[in-house]
């Protein structure tokens, strides 16, 4: 007689994410992609305006840990109506700190499906995929989707530009 | 004598949009279901309405109507689930119809070169012509981009 193979039983991988809103819109971000959340309170004075540029989701940066951040606004990213952020979320691994309405809670998930080949524009760079989640489907995003190169390129000649000016100006005023 | 003439036959499912009925391959076909919600979040493909939610598959919904008959349906009463090619691989997309579907086998005349990008083939139905829908042209899709892309371009004319 023939022993019994063992049925492998499949566990799902889980994710701990945290579901955020943007523009009023429900969106899901691995935790592990971001390394801080603050309030936008917090901000005051830290924050730089920086020169306008194409890139019209960035007015801001903040310095910190020696790395410049590009304030990304995501109701300009994501072509939603504009809302009043109460957060920042500082990302991992990419210059970009992400503006957001506010948290809705942090959970688990288990089965993220990749975006259909349908969507075939700038969703395709946005998102990591899609999850069901408590009766509704949730985009997961892709941090480092919120900024191309080509952006991050022009936004870093901006700012060196803008700091090349400041330390002009401060030099002329000091002859 | 009698000669007896083979006709390869071939399973439509016939579709309606309005006024108008097209058909699809029925191999392509997955399943005919009752509408749902749709779930809709920011993106840029904008023939694309929103997705819904399947026996646990996440499906893009694309009303295809528009191209077809000139409007948007006001009235849903299916969505057709159909399978649509990207290459090797295959996706099910849900097509909003306003009737019920109905399978038949019928003899397939194929698409002429002045035939619309949407035209795979013809088929005679009830002494109506229809049109046999090329989804890889109809909806959206690596393929379709590259198609508009395509249809853009000036043509050069040369003497």
């Amino acid at each position: 007689m023939q022993a019994a193979v063992p049925s492998k039983a499949r566990t799902p991988r889980a994710e701990q994410i945290i579901l955020f809103r943007v523009g009023g819109q429900l969106f899901a971000i691995s935790s592990a992609s971001v390394q801080e959340v603050r309030s936008i309170d917090s901000l005051t004075g830290i924050s730089q305006e920086i020169p306008t540029t194409s890139v019209r989701k960035v007015r801001h940066t903040v310095r910190r840990n020696e790395q410049t951040h590009y304030v990304v606004n995501g109701t300009v990213h994501f072509g939603l109506p504009a809302t009043a952020a109460s957060l920042i979320f500082f990302l991992r691994h990419t210059p970009t700190a992400l503006l957001v309405d506010g948290i809705e809670k942090m959970t688990t998930m288990t089965y993220l499906q990749s975006l259909p080949q349908a969507f075939c524009h700038e969703e395709r760079d946005w998102y990591r995929g899609l999850t069901p989640l408590d009766q509704t489907v949730v985009p997961v995003v892709k941090p480092e989707g919120f900024l191309s190169t080509e952006e991050l390129t022009l936004l870093d000649t901006a700012v060196q530009a803008e700091f090349k000016k400041k330390k002009a100006d401060t030099a002329e005023a000091h002859e | 004598m009698s000669v007896v003439t083979e006709i390869a036959l071939e399973a439509f499912v016939l579709l309606r949009l309005g006024e108008r009925r097209f058909a699809l391959g029925a191999n392509q076909i997955v399943e005919l279901i009752a509408p749902s919600r749709v779930f809709r979040f920011p993106h840029r493909t904008t023939a694309l309405e929103g997705v819904i939610l399947r026996r646990g598959r996440i499906i893009p919904i694309c009303d295809v109507s528009e191209q077809l008959v000139g409007k948007k349906l006001t009235l849903r009463r299916f969505y057709l689930i159909a399978h649509r090619f990207f290459g090797a691989q295959k996706e099910a997309i849900a097509l909003p119809v306003s009737g019920d579907c109905e399978l038949i086998t019928a003899e397939l005349t194929p698409r002429s070169e002045s035939d619309l990008a949407h035209v795979a083939g013809w088929l005679s139905h009830n002494g109506d012509a229809l049109e046999i829908l090329n989804l890889e042209a109809l909806t959206p899709g690596p393929f379709a981009t590259r198609m508009v892309a395509a249809l853009s371009q000036p043509t050069e004319v040369r003497a």
